[in-house]
This record gives C-alpha cells, sequence and structure tokens, in this order.
C-alpha cells in the first residue's frame, strides 16, 4: 500500500477503535497483545452471555453500517437456544459512496476486529464468522487472511481459544461488485452462492440467516468497537457520546476539504467544527454549499443546516441521517444537478433488479437528471423528479430506494434554484 | 475454499470460485462456468445467473491492465470525471473497451471505498489514491514499460 490512510493523531480526535493506527506493525498479533488485545476476550470468557450483551446496551453503540440499529439489541434478538448452529457474519461490503472507513480498521487493527468477532462468538454461542469482504478490496481480503492465520497459529481462533475451551473458526468471504451486498439480507444471498437480491422479511437473520440459521450480522466497525466496550465498560464507552448514541465513531470526511481524511470522533461532534478545524476548512476560502452527511444516500443538508451534532437523533430531527460515517462537502461552486445525476447514476446502476419501482424509478429519475444536465430540463421535470422519488420511498423490499429517493427529494427540494438555471432555453422562453 | 462453509453448502463458493477463477484465466468462460458448477455441485444456470450479475465477473477478456477510475461523488468533486476523461484519451478507449494490444482496458467504475483519498484509481487490485492526469500518465508509462 503506497498510502498511509491515516491521519497524524489529531487533538481534535477522541481515538477508540482508531487508537493503534500508527503504532509499529500495529496489524501484527504481538503489536496487538502489547496494547491491550484480547483482554476483552477473556474478560468476557468471566461474563455469562445476557451480561455481555449488557454491557452492549449500556454502551448505546447503534451499528455503523448505516442503519444505526442498537447493537446490543441486535445481539440479543439471536435465540439464546438453537438446534441448528448459529453464524457470525461480518459485513465488510463498505460500498456507500463518501465511505472508507473499514478498509483501515481491516488494514492496520485487524486483531480487534477478530477479538470483536470472537466475544460475539461467545456471547452468541456461534462458533463459526464469515467475513464479507467487497471484491475490490482484494488486499484485504489477503490481509485479514494473514491476520486470521497468525491468530490460529498462536491459538486466537480455531480449538480451545487461549485456554478458555471456546472454539470458534472465522473465514473471509469475496465479494464481487455488487452494492445491493452491503443490505443484510442480500449479503447472505451472496455468501450462499446466489445473485445478491434482498429477502422478505421477517424472517430476520437473527431467526433465520445464513443457512437459514440464526445469524448476527454487524458491520466492521461495530465489531471494532466492542472489545474497547467490554475492556472498558459499556458505560465508559456511552460517556463518550450522547444520550443513546454512545461512543465514538470513524468520520470518513471527503469532498472540498483541506485535509480530507478518516477521523474518529465522539458522537454529538460539531458538524461545522469537524468540517473547519477537523478537516482544516474549505479550500480557497469558499463558503460551505452542502453536506452529505452519511454516506450518498443520506439526504444531503444545505449550509445552514449544518450548525448540528453529528448524532443520529441530531441528524433525524433535521429529516437526515447518520448513515455509514461518510461525509462528503461541498462548497459553494458546486453544481447540484450533476450531484444529482451522479448519485442517481450510482443507483441505478446499483438496483439489483427485484423490485419495479427501484429497477424503473432509478433509471428513470436518471433519464430526467441527464435531460437537466445536458440543458434540456424542462420545468415540469422538477416536480416530477420530487413526485417519482416520494413514490419510490417505502415501497421496495430493501433500503436502496429508499436510498436512490431520498437524496433526490432533498437536492431538488434545497437547491431548485440550481434546476431552475438549467431549464431548457425554451422552456424559459415560454 | 469448499471447506470454509458448512456440510452441503458448496453453492456458497460460487462467487469467490468465480472471482479467483477469472484473475487465473482472464474471463469467464462457458467451460469455466461448467466447471464451477461441478466443484460447487448446483446447475451451471445457477452460476451462469451470478456471472451476470456482479459488475466485477466477465465474459470478455480484460486488458492486462485494468484501469478502474472512480467518478463518484467524493472523487468527482475533486477531478475523477477529468481524469477518466483524461484516461479515455491517454488510453485511446472508453468504458469497458480493450486496447488493440490487449495490454490495458478501462471503466469507469462506481465508489471503491478512497474517497478520502480522492480522486482514486484501482489498476488490478492496486489502489491509488490522489491521482493527478499526470500521475496517471506516470503509472500507465510505467506499466507500459515493464512489459
Amino acid at each position: 500500500m503506497p498510502t498511509k490512510l491515516f491521519n497524524e493523531p489529531s487533538p481534535l480526535e477522541t481515538r477508540v477503535v482508531s487508537k493503534r493506527f500508527g503504532l509499529a506493525n500495529s496489524a501484527s498479533l504481538d503489536t496487538y497483545l502489547a496494547n491491550d488485545g484480547f483482554k476483552a476476550f477473556l474478560k468476557a470468557r468471566e461474563m455469562t452471555p445476557v451480561q455481555i450483551v449488557d454491557e452492549l446496551k449500556a454502551s448505546s453503540l447503534r451499528g455503523r453500517g448505516g442503519a444505526g440499529f442498537p447493537t446490543g439489541l441486535k445481539w440479543s434478538f439471536v435465540p439464546r437456544t438453537s438446534p441448528k448452529p448459529k453464524y457470525i457474519v461480518i459485513n465488510a461490503d463498505e460500498s456507500e459512496p463518501g465511505t472508507c472507513k473499514d478498509r483501515l480498521l481491516m488494514e492496520y487493527d485487524p486483531h480487534q476486529l477478530i477479538e470483536g468477532i470472537l466475544i460475539a462468538g461467545f456471547a452468541l454461542d456461534a462458533h463459526k464468522g464469515y467475513l464479507y469482504i467487497r471484491g475490490e478490496y482484494r488486499y484485504l481480503i489477503d490481509h485479514m487472511d494473514r491476520a486470521i492465520a497468525e491468530a490460529y497459529s498462536k491459538g486466537y481462533l480455531g480449538k480451545n481459544i487461549a485456554g478458555t475451551g471456546f472454539d470458534f473458526d472465522l473465514y473471509t468471504h469475496s465479494g464481487a461488485g455488487a452494492y445491493e451486498c452491503g443490505e443484510e439480507t442480500a449479503l447472505l444471498d451472496s455468501l450462499e452462492g446466489k445473485r445478491g437480491i434482498p429477502r422478505m422479511k421477517p424472517p430476520f437473520p437473527a431467526v433465520a440467516g445464513a443457512w437459514a440459521s440464526p445469524t448476527l450480522l454487524n458491520n466492521v466497525e461495530t465489531f471494532s468497537a466492542v472489545p474497547a466496550i467490554i475492556r472498558d465498560g459499556g458505560a465508559a464507552f456511552a460517556a463518550l457520546g450522547t444520550p443513546k448514541n454512545g461512543g465514538t465513531r470513524l468520520v470518513c470526511i471527503s469532498g472540498h476539504v483541506n485535509k480530507p481524511g478518516v477521523y474518529e470522533l465522539p458522537l454529538g461532534y460539531p458538524m461545522l467544527k469537524a468540517i473547519d478545524e477537523v478537516a482544516g476548512g474549505i479550500p480557497g476560502g469558499k463558503k460551505l454549499k452542502a453536506v452529505v452527511p452519511g454516506g450518498s444516500s443520506c439526504p444531503i443538508l444545505k449550509a445552514e443546516e449544518c450548525d448540528i451534532p453529528m448524532d443520529y437523533d441530531s441528524l433525524a430531527k433535521v429529516g437526515s441521517m447518520l448513515g455509514s460515517g461518510g461525509m462528503v462537502v461541498m462548497d459553494e461552486t458546486t453544481d447540484m444537478v450533476k450531484v444529482a445525476l451522479r448519485i442517481m447514476r450510482f443507483y441505478a446502476h446499483e438496483s439489483c433488479g427485484w423490485c419495479i419501482p427501484c429497477r424503473e424509478g432509478t433509471t428513470w429519475l436518471r433519464k430526467i437528471l441527464s435531460r437537466f444536465d445536458e440543458g434540456g430540463g424542462r420545468k415540469e421535470d422538477i416536480s416530477l423528479l420530487g413526485e417519482l422519488s416520494k413514490n419510490m420511498l417505502g415501497r421496495t423490499f430493501c433500503a436502496l430506494g429508499d436510498a436512490a429517493a431520498m437524496p433526490t427529494i432533498s437536492i431538488v427540494d434545497k437547491f431548485a434554484d440550481d434546476f431552475e438555471k438549467r431549464l431548457s432555453r425554451e422552456m424559459v422562453a415560454v | 475454499m469448499l471447506q470454509s462453509y458448512p456440510e452441503g453448502r458448496k453453492r456458497s463458493a460460487v462467487v469467490p470460485m468465480l472471482i479467483y477463477a477469472q484473475d487465473e484465466t482472464g474471463a469467464i468462460t462457458p467451460e469455466l462456468i461448467e466447471e464451477v458448477a461441478k466443484r460447487c455441485e448446483v446447475a451451471p444456470l445457477q452460476v451462469d445467473e451470478v456471472v451476470g450479475y456482479y459488475s466485477m465477473l466477465h465474459r470478455q477478456p480484460l486488458g492486462k491492465y485494468h484501469v478502474q477510475v472512480c467518478t463518484n461523488i467524493s472523487c468527482m468533486l475533486v477531478g475523477g470525471t477529468e481524469l477518466y476523461e483524461h484516461a479515455c484519451k491517454k488510453l485511446g478507449i472508453g468504458h469497458k473497451e480493450v486496447t488493440a494490444d490487449g495490454q490495458f482496458s478501462l471503466e469507469e467504475v462506481e465508489c471503491m471505498g478512497a474517497c478520502s483519498w480522492a480522486p482514486a484509481v484501482e489498476i488490478n487490485y492496486d489502489f491509488h489514491h490522489h491521482v493527478t492526469p499526470e500521475r496517471l500518465d506516470q503509472l500507465i508509462e510505467g506499466l507500459r514499460k515493464s512489459n
């Protein structure tokens, strides 16, 4: 890897899951063991499964993949006893535009992830885990395979882990290019060797997931936060954030900023401070125009809406989401028609085609937006864009339809001027 | 690879087996589909439909060096689109095309998870970050010379 992906530690950060980034050989098991590694697993072995789940609930950790579901609650949905084997599936299909954090967690601290998975395995009485990594991250698949091999060789995976009597096997599994496989049930279909198409819920994966067995699915960052929570206690983690929004998270800042990067910030961190101070502000002294707060599927925010703390509830109050932590900053020169079009080209390309509102809706929206971009926009197209998007909302099997509709509705609504300017001359004359 | 999955679940190996096999053979041929189907104990059609779904699986050979330029929003905001257009000119080919000598192919790709180090290019499986048109020229010339 030619580029070092993490930034120099900044005093503005609160480094919990990223605290080992930058240590010499941070990916090695020895470095991990010398820096609190596997202490949490050994502690968890002295706890009951219920106590572990309670600790997670106390941490108010919420899923870092995008939906923000409370992790402790998700773990508690997996039945305690099951005639079938249970599985742990780790979602490393990081594909949400604007998001590039799981790469760092795997590259610089793979054993933290492995420890989080082991704790989940112990808490849920599961003995096999599958790490589903997007195909484009081949170097990380190889890297995780090496880390897993090292963990096996030193007794931190396999039989009787660290002398505790607990057995666990972990395998990597390559995707092959499909955003849709980040959706948990589509990921499971992909893991089973099929096209990645979402399943009808219920049953939820906790009851019938991989190979129709009870399955826990969480994002890489979610599992990576587990060791610190168990080691230092759920309350300590929760205290870093705001009520109901525990801990820290990796925020991927990209777009028009002087210091784009992945920064670990406590939940509730002021968004403008993240842009102006952590990421060094906007180049050329330009003004802020818009922010995608958590990956391209989140409703976009106008500059005047950005004076808020970054936590799940505050973002929900302004009608958006914290999503996957992918924050895309846009300056005043940004053409929102181009942004809307590029986002829609993505969703039209990635729609799995399973349900009609998404398959047809994304393509239709893409065509209208292309027409705008080419200078042929019609006045009625502006309302049509909103109407079509609203008709997709909540009418699809999975969240991809919503993910395409939400940014479009917000862009058209909040930046109507950009669209007005691009109306065809003919239309303006009328 | 087949042993990673629970008993009777060999089908699970279809996607990884296809992508690793494609790396060896350069493209997914009908013979390869038959072979994967046999090893995973499924019908060839069940493998074929998977090939059609995933964007990294190809039925036609790519260039020896597959240049993937991201133009999704984070890259677009900092020159990804211009970089892709530059790559088209430099290589004289367009989206999903292969140069006459079979050395290079080009693809405009969706977000590859390099948003904070944009604009990004992946050549085969190697990531390149903060890529300028000049840097892309150097990378391409370097690969040409290495032949």
